[in-house]
């Protein structure tokens, strides 16, 4: 950092001013870029403390509908506004207390969630230690295939999930959710990569010392990518936290489906609570994402470049 | 010293065969769930149907490729896919360029540009829903400008509220990808530039986006893949049959699952298996081009 700044010093001493007014360019750009990608996510969290009638006065033109035949006053042009008239917290005390079916698939996606994320990451460690150790040609060609698998969208793999979970019985099921995630070749490829990193020296050390593969595995490799494992946890959890694909056609019964799917299908009555319930959809991955950013970031930064 | 060396390969050979044994559960998983129905998928895509097992060649990937819903969906993603990469890759190679330059509060920008990234698609969509109404804030904004008031996910436009959704989702994520990538460009090769008296654009597509082409082709590879994801965006907006521009691959496979077809499901993951595996495989080439003088 010091030897670029001491570059850049160098070679535009005399355009300091140049320089000042292109900060301040660079800056404002920033800044709006800033303001449009937290737009979205503000204005659910302020709106979702206005009351019904301030968020059917703002969009009832919007989400109102007239199919039962009642006669909805709605004006005609949305208001949008950043900050409520008047604070109100009766949105959430109806979806905590009085309508239990947001909060049942609220507890679907922690259901789903949370085994994948467990289990994709106890294979994934076991499996990226046998991919970086003793390298050899058959095992490039196996990671190969499951670079390849990684790349795949949905539109190809949940063929073959649907096509087995039919075929051994947990088509609908929560297992056709949990066993496709949890064998998912996306953490093996992402801890494969943090693995071949560190240095075979480390390993063998310990190996020339009489430790046994499972020690070499669990106090040696294990203890160095902690942190890679911490980032790739985030990466996964954000992924199914997030999921619409695999509900949708390995899960027809419409009650298992996590909030995911069902906050879409909110009715238009209900239309006040969906703020409500969008942001309490939003505070795990917020948490994870506040208290993680480090670890993310870092996680992201290892995928670069598919050849490595 | 005759024994003990055939005793060592022994031993190595061991431990080579107990690191297979790390790899067991998983490379399990992995056969039952994608890729032994896989080679299933490749077998109905080639019989007449799941009863009578006759083998037809490549008949069902003739009627897929004459399918008008098909053609429609795979037009739709293919144009969506060739607007929103290029775009995703340009955009944040400039948020990249922008967090490297002397701005102050910068983990603070980085936080921002990063937080849709957590963002669950089904939290932010109401907002969506809001803004690009016919009477939402978007068309509000742009009367102000004499523009006439467009239904925008019921339109010809419809798209670009998807590509903005979609730029929206993923900047941030590319952009770490290019912001670690110029972290590792070697100071001295940017010191040898400015002695030889290379301007900044020079410095910056000469050396700079050179040694980043692999992660220009990554960044692009994975704008690819999740550029077949935004149809988590559509569904939750539009449901299960959008308006005609927004009807895209995953739909029609959405509704072919419905319909239990499993001749067309199998030859349509096939066909798509073929072009992304040849998308993949062009742009490496393309990178191994342009890149190839500085490899290592």
């Amino acid at each position: 950092m010091s030897a670029q700044v001491s570059f850049k010093n160098k070679y535009k001493k005399k355009k300091i001013r140049i320089d000042n007014f292109k900060t301040v360019l660079v800056t404002v750009a920033a800044i709006v870029f800033a303001f449009i990608f937290l737009l979205p996510t503000i204005l659910t969290i302020t709106n979702s403390f206005m009351s019904a009638s301030e968020i059917s006065a703002n969009y009832g033109s919007i989400f109102a509908t007239t199919e039962k035949g009642g006669k909805v006053f709605i004006s005609k042009t949305v208001n949008l506004k950043f900050i409520p008239d008047m604070v109100s917290f009766t949105q959430y005390f109806t979806v905590l207390f009085k309508s239990p079916e947001y909060l049942f698939k609220f507890w679907n996606s922690i259901l789903y969630v949370g085994p994948i994320v467990v289990f994709q990451l106890v294979i994934a460690t076991l499996a990226s230690y046998g991919f970086a150790r003793y390298q050899g040609r058959v095992k490039n060609i196996i990671f190969f295939a499951y670079i390849i698998m990684m790349l795949m969208p949905y539109q190809v793999t949940l063929v073959p999930n649907f096509l087995v979970s039919k075929a051994i019985g947990i088509y609908g099921t929560k297992w056709a959710i949990w066993l496709p995630g949890i064998f998912s070749p996306f953490a093996v490829y992402l801890l494969t990569k943090f693995m071949r990193r560190i240095p075979t020296e480390v390993m063998e050390a310990a190996s020339i010392d009489g430790a046994n593969e499972w020690y070499i595995f669990s106090r040696v490799c294990f203890p160095l990518c902690k942190g890679g494992i911490a980032s790739i946890a985030i990466l996964v959890f954000f992924d199914y936290w997030n999921m619409v694909e695999q509900p949708l056609i390995l899960l027809p019964d419409s009650d298992m489906h996590p909030l995911s799917v069902f906050l879409s299908k909110i009715n238009s009555g209900e239309i006040s609570l969906a703020f409500a319930v969008a942001v309490i959809y939003l505070i795990p991955p917020l948490l994870i994402f506040l208290y993680g950013e480090d670890y993310l970031v870092e996680g992201i930064s290892y995928q670069g470049g598919i050849k490595g | 010293m005759s024994i003990q060396i055939p005793n060592k390969l022994t031993a190595l050979q061991k431990k080579k065969l107990i690191s297979w044994l790390f790899l067991l559960p998983s490379l399990l998983g992995v056969l039952l769930f994608f890729v032994a129905p896989f080679g299933v998928v490749i077998y109905y895509s080639l019989i007449n149907n799941p009863i009578q097992k006759e083998f037809v060649g490549l008949r069902n990937y003739i009627n897929v490729w004459k399918n008008a819903a098909f053609q429609q969906a795979a037009s739709n993603t293919f144009v969506f896919s060739l607007m929103a990469v290029p775009l995703a890759v340009i955009l944040s190679l400039f948020l990249a360029a922008v967090m490297e330059s002397r701005i102050p509060f910068k983990s603070y920008f980085r936080t921002f540009f990063l937080s849709p990234l957590m963002v669950p698609t089904a939290s932010v969509v109401l907002i969506w829903q809001v803004m690009f109404h016919q009477n939402g804030i978007v068309n509000n904004f742009l009367s102000v400008f004499g523009n006439d008031k467009i239904d925008w996910l019921k339109s010809d436009k419809a798209y670009i509220v998807i590509v903005a959704l979609f730029l929206w989702k993923n900047l941030g994520y590319n952009m770490i990808l290019f912001m670690a990538a110029l972290a590792s460009i070697p100071k001295d090769l940017l010191e040898v530039a400015a002695l030889e008296n290379a301007n900044k654009w020079q410095v910056f597509w000469i050396v700079k986006v050179r040694y980043m082409s692999s992660t220009i082709l990554f960044v692009a590879i994975m704008s690819l893949i999740s550029s077949f994801k935004v149809f988590r965006e559509i569904y939750l907006m539009t449901g299960d049959y959008p308006y005609q521009t927004l009807y895209i691959l995953q739909h029609f496979m959405n509704n072919t699952f419905a319909s239990l077809d499993y001749q067309k499901l199998s030859s349509a993951a096939i066909i798509m298996f073929i072009v992304v595996t040849i998308l993949v495989y062009a742009m490496y080439a393309v990178e191994n081009w342009f890149g190839k003088d500085i490899e290592g």
